[in-house]
């Protein structure tokens, strides 16, 4: 196949095993405009809304910040810093609810913005950035805690510098999960962000080719690209086709290219960079205006909102403040509310969560609209997973294995080569959670390969510690071999040579006796009394008296324990 | 405010086994019309005394294993196994016959495994085989087609034949059966008649035998028809055909007179029904699609050796069931290449 | 009769060289048993099992005087494993055993703590660190939970503290709510 990707270009397409045609309901969020989200009343911003390590806060309570001002630091190689969304003050630094499938609580910055929205000073901009080394900009891209928006979250830094040449730089515009459309406002509203990062990307990279791939049922926003394009830049804008799940890297890749990254390998090792729309308008913004990633478009959708749209958000605002913002929901008590999107986006269970870097839509659909599963059935092995696995896994093999926990053969079967995208438990006509469970074999997989590790560890630990006391134990003989050496030989000696060493003998025999004695008190000591009772305080008496009777009482306890079994 | 939540992802299609099990029952009506229409009221006994007993065995099982009734026997997968043995089966069959054939295919064969889905072996073909080899004379006792039968028996003297064994005054047994296509042409042939000659007999249509090739016509068009909904692949039935008649064409060619012309094998016994209905079980078949064609294709040619060598006239059953037993290699020899796993235009 | 013989003698002294000569040929330098076994234990090194740490636990099994159920940090996945090893037949293991317990690691109460340095001696990977008097502290990353340093304690300063949930450690639970499952655990919980 052959689509049009620039004046006068054309470019052939692959395509990639499986993948669905879903029902798109992109129309309800597109109806209205892009809309600034108004400041809350509080932003709690997690530490941890990327991939690696979590962020160290450089801020304590009470402290007052500026708009764009780091308020924790990367911590580690893989991390990335935060900044603040708006001008106020830190009121606590404390758990919080965070948008994650386990819906637990993690460390958070809360601010309370002081209505000013007054900046801090920002880094230089760098307009002319053909002119600054990739190291600068780089630099520059991880000052910015700019990670991926698309949802993985991996701080994006890491990525521009993959110490290979790369040939081809994708910027991924699919959207192709049904409702979201952040991404679409983003291109048909700000194309020349996004095509601004597109140059910066591929100048960093120094990539052969950029290519812009948008899905075709995205017309809009292709045309928008396309007039952001210039006759002498190697940049194109590709449309493609629409079939789920074509935004993901791997199908992406595959689609343009042809190639396939290789198994647990990384898109560079087949000459190949990948980052979406919205990241790379942030990073248009991180070095053109020295901007921090500090707000980001979400797309609040579902039959269950009053007022669908996308809204510019600042990062930390509370899923149920933003909504409120689109109408609030329809119904006084909504069913579901999803952060992403519905094939891939998990539930949340309370709205109190803030938007995270990675957060790009939410999705409150009414019981009509998503009915609840139906109990799973037995699974037919029917196959029609496998003609949907984009790629191209045998689902139900990996779940009969995963379903009787033999996790040897589920990886036999490549399970982690599974995206999660969730076709096959679209089609499966048992109506088996078959990603749950693949998520399941992953997550225990994991844990196995962690434990192992830990308990290899810990034998090695081990080990040392069992040689070193071997080696103490061999010191100490040695010693008192040698001592007991030393002894006899004066015995021995005495008639020879009484008189020459008699006064050089006292000594010793003296220093010897001595040290005997001292070790006969300690030895007596530690066996009687307690050492430190004199001038002891009422207090620290009491103290020990109330340890005694603890140890007193842990021992009759001990004692009964022994009768009675 | 909680939330309900769940695993994503949070949409499905509407797509149920039992709709599934349903398409296949629709695809068979045309057959087992045309099959009634054919052989009498026998059919449709033999099809209410199936599921009567099959659903009864089911119920029955699952109460013992203390789980839900209703939503496994709404499955209708008991329903399908009962229809494909009642249509494999001769319609003067013994009541008690029918019953213990459904017996042992829903007990011992899909249930004593673990139920829908567990089951190595095609419960029908299972339990068409064990009546084949246990009662050979009452599975071989085939009526002629109307057109052909010297005396037909009404509804309530089949129906009394079926239960009592006891035929109307004056008509014999022998009168009124006659021995399947298939088998006519084994037996002469093992007699050294030529193919021309033994076609000269009334039992023979156009290109099949009378009568069986529209009943084999009415089942394509079913199964067709689900190729089309996507109820089944079309691997397994076009491999199982082409198995078939690929056989039958190498030997016919090499002797016109010996070997029966490849239209005869698909038209005359069971082999569309097989390679639509009974291969295409997808619990006992192979999963791959490469997989299928080579699982359609075995049986397919295991038919034509057993039909031609072998000790039965009619093969399709043996054939499945020797497929089953290989269907899990074959799925583990033909796994697709994964994504990122060599290959690939890198 | 003779003939017999000869041909039975001689096939059977054929087939003895070939086998022979296939063991040097297709020797197989395999891990000594006692070092497949330690490495399907937990290495906690807590004794539990009566022996004084994993190595012996493993060589005691290795020499048949031990059963493969008495290790409870590695509970039944360990059981089976080991099972599965040495070609026996899996033992149930006891209630005490089979309770799974919480992940732990051991905390020392700061005002308690005497600085008498048993539990110092008492640990087996070397994950407490102080000196003689001195409060002592354990090394989170490196305690394995194995308990040892609770007896030895004068003051019962230590405690166990259960690993927290939190959204890194958390992990996606099996798929509930099947047919098949309400059912099973409708029948696991009848049964138990």
């Amino acid at each position: 196949m052959y689509v049009e990707s620039k004046k006068g270009k054309t470019r052939e397409l692959w395509r990639f095993h499986g993948g669905l045609h879903l029902p798109e309901k992109k129309e309800m969020s597109l109806k209205s405009p892009l809309q600034q989200a108004k400041l809350p009343q509080r932003l709690i911003l997690p530490l941890q809304q990327h991939i690696g390590v979590q962020a160290q806060p450089q801020v304590a309570v009470g402290d007052r910040v500026l708009k764009g001002q780091s308020i924790a630091a990367s911590a580690a190689p893989v991390s990335a810093p935060v900044h603040a969304p708006t001008s106020g003050t830190i009121v606590e630094i404390t758990e919080h609810l965070v948008p994650h499938p386990s819906g637990l609580s993690s460390q958070c910055i809360v601010i309370e913005p002081d209505g000013d929205d007054r900046w801090c000073e920002l880094p230089e901009p760098i307009s002319d950035f053909r002119a600054v080394d990739s190291q600068t900009l780089r630099q520059r891209i991880r000052e910015s805690g700019i990670v991926g928006m698309g949802g993985a979250t991996f701080p994006s830094a890491i990525k521009l510098n993959p110490g290979k040449p790369i040939k081809t730089l994708i910027i991924n515009g699919a959207e192709c999960e049904p409702y979201i459309t952040c991404d679409d406002r983003l291109m048909r509203d700000q194309a020349e962000r996004v095509m601004n990062g597109a140059r910066i990307l591929q100048h960093m990279l120094q990539s052969e080719e950029c290519l812009i791939a948008i899905e075709d049922n995205k017309s809009e926003a292709i045309l928008a690209m396309f007039q952001e394009l210039r006759e002498e830049e190697n940049i194109e804008v590709v449309r493609i086709p629409t079939l789920y799940p074509s935004g993901g890297e791997k199908q992406l890749i595959r689609i343009l290219t042809g190639r396939e990254v290789p198994t647990s390998g990384l898109p560079a090792q087949v000459g190949v960079i990948c980052h979406n729309v919205a990241t790379t308008a942030a990073i248009a913004d991180a070095v053109i205006e020295g901007r921090p990633l500090i707000s980001r478009i979400v797309t609040v959708t579902g039959d269950g909102i009053s007022e669908p749209g996308n809204l510019e958000v600042p990062l930390g605002m509370l899923a149920a403040d933003v909504i409120a913002q689109a109408g609030g929901y329809v119904e006084s008590k909504p069913q579901q509310l999803i952060l992403g999107g519905p094939m891939m986006g998990f539930d949340l269970r309370s709205d109190q969560v803030p938007i995270t870097k990675g957060a790009n839509c939410l999705l409150c659909p009414t019981i009509e609209e998503m009915p609840p599963s139906q109990p799973a059935r037995a699974c037919i092995r029917c196959g029609r997973c496998a003609d949907v696995c984009p790629a191209n896994l045998l689902p139900q093999q990996m779940y009969w294995y995963s379903r009787a926990k033999d996790l040897e053969k589920v990886q036999d079967y490549n399970l982690f080569d599974c995206i999660e995208c969730g076709c096959c438990s679209h089609v499966c006509p048992s109506h088996i959670p078959l990603v749950q469970y693949y998520r399941y074999a992953k997550a225990e997989s994991w844990a196995i390969e962690q434990e192992r590790r830990e308990s290899e560890h810990a034998k090695q630990r081990h080990d040392f510690r069992v040689s070193r006391l071997q080696r103490l134990e061999a010191e100490r003989k040695a010693k008192l071999r040698k001592k007991k050496e030393d002894l006899k030989k004066p015995a021995a000696d005495k008639a020879k040579d009484s008189k020459q060493g008699a006064s050089e003998k006292d000594t010793k025999q003296a220093a010897i006796e001595a040290a005997m004695r001292r070790a006969a008190e300690k030895k007596a000591k530690q066996q009687h009394a307690p050492k430190n009772t004199e001038n002891l305080t009422a207090e620290q008496q009491a103290k020990i008296e109330a340890v005694d009777e603890r140890r007193k009482l842990a021992r009759e306890e001990q004692q009964n324990e022994e009768h009675s079994s | 405010m909680e939330f309900h939540t769940s695993s994503s992802p949070h949409t499905q299609r509407i797509n149920r086994v039992d709709k599934v099990m349903l398409q296949v029952v629709l695809a068979l009506l045309p057959g087992i019309i045309a099959m009634t229409f054919y052989f009498g009221w026998g059919v449709l006994i033999n099809i209410a005394l199936a599921i009567i007993s099959a659903t009864a065995f089911e119920a029955l099982i699952i109460k013992l294993r203390k789980r839900p009734v209703t939503p496994v026997l709404l499955d209708l997968s008991a329903v399908v196994t009962a229809l494909l043995f009642a249509i494999a089966i001769p319609p003067l069959l013994p009541w008690w016959l029918v019953v213990l054939g459904m017996a042992f295919a829903i007990i011992m064969v899909k249930q004593m495994y673990g139920g829908l889905g567990y089951n190595p072996f095609n419960p029908a073909m299972a339990a068409y085989v064990l009546l084949l080899v246990s009662y050979p004379v009452e599975m071989t006792s085939w009526l002629p087609p109307f057109m052909l039968a010297e005396q037909q028996l009404n509804p309530s003297q089949i129906l009394a034949y079926k239960f009592t064994g006891l035929l109307p005054d004056g008509v014999m047994l022998d009168a009124i059966t006659m021995a399947t296509p298939l088998d006519q042409m084994r037996t002469n042939l093992d007699l050294n008649r030529m193919i021309s000659e033994i076609r000269e007999h009334p039992l023979w249509g156009d290109f099949g035998g009378l009568g069986w090739e529209w009943v084999g016509n009415w089942f394509l068009m079913g199964g067709i028809w689900m190729v089309y909904k996507r109820t089944i692949t079309w691997q397994i039935p076009l491999a199982f055909l082409s198995g078939l008649v690929g056989m039958a064409t190498i030997f016919w060619l090499f002797d016109t007179e010996a070997f029966p012309f490849p239209l005869f094998h698909l038209f005359s016994g069971g082999a569309i029904l097989g390679a639509f209905f009974i291969a295409t079980d997808p619990v006992t078949a192979c999963t791959t699609r490469a997989g299928q064609l080579i699982y359609g294709a075995s049986i397919g040619a295991l038919v034509y050796i057993i039909r031609t060598w072998g000790g039965y006239p009619d093969a399709v059953a043996f054939a499945v069931l020797l497929m089953n037993m290989a269907a899990p290699t074959i799925d583990y020899y033909t796994r697709p290449r994964t994504y990122g796993h060599g290959g690939g235009e890198a | 009769m003779i003939v017999a013989i000869l041909t039975i003698t001689s096939l059977a002294a054929l087939f003895g060289l070939l086998l022979g000569y296939a063991n040097i040929r297709f020797h197989v330098e395999g891990d000594p048993i006692t070092d497949q076994i330690e490495k399907l234990l937990p290495q906690t090194q807590c004794g539990q099992c009566g022996f004084a740490g994993c190595r012996p636990y493993a060589e005691a099994i290795a020499g048949g005087e031990s059963e493969i159920n008495l290790c409870p940090p590695g509970g039944e996945a360990t059981m089976v494993a080991l099972a599965d090893l040495l070609g026996r037949d899996p033992v149930p293991l006891d209630a005490e055993t089979a309770e799974e317990k919480p992940k732990s690691i051991a905390i020392i109460k700061e005002e308690e703590c005497i600085g008498c340095t048993l539990c110092i001696q008492a640990c087996p990977v070397d994950a407490i660190i102080g000196a003689a008097k001195q409060m002592h502290v354990v090394i989170t990353e490196e305690c394995t939970g194995c308990e040892r340093c609770l007896p030895p304690c004068p003051v019962d300063c230590i405690l166990m503290q259960p690993i927290a949930l939190d959204t890194g450690n958390w992990r996606w639970p099996f798929p509930q709510g099947g047919q098949e499952e309400i059912a099973n655990s409708e029948l696991a919980t009848k049964a138990g």
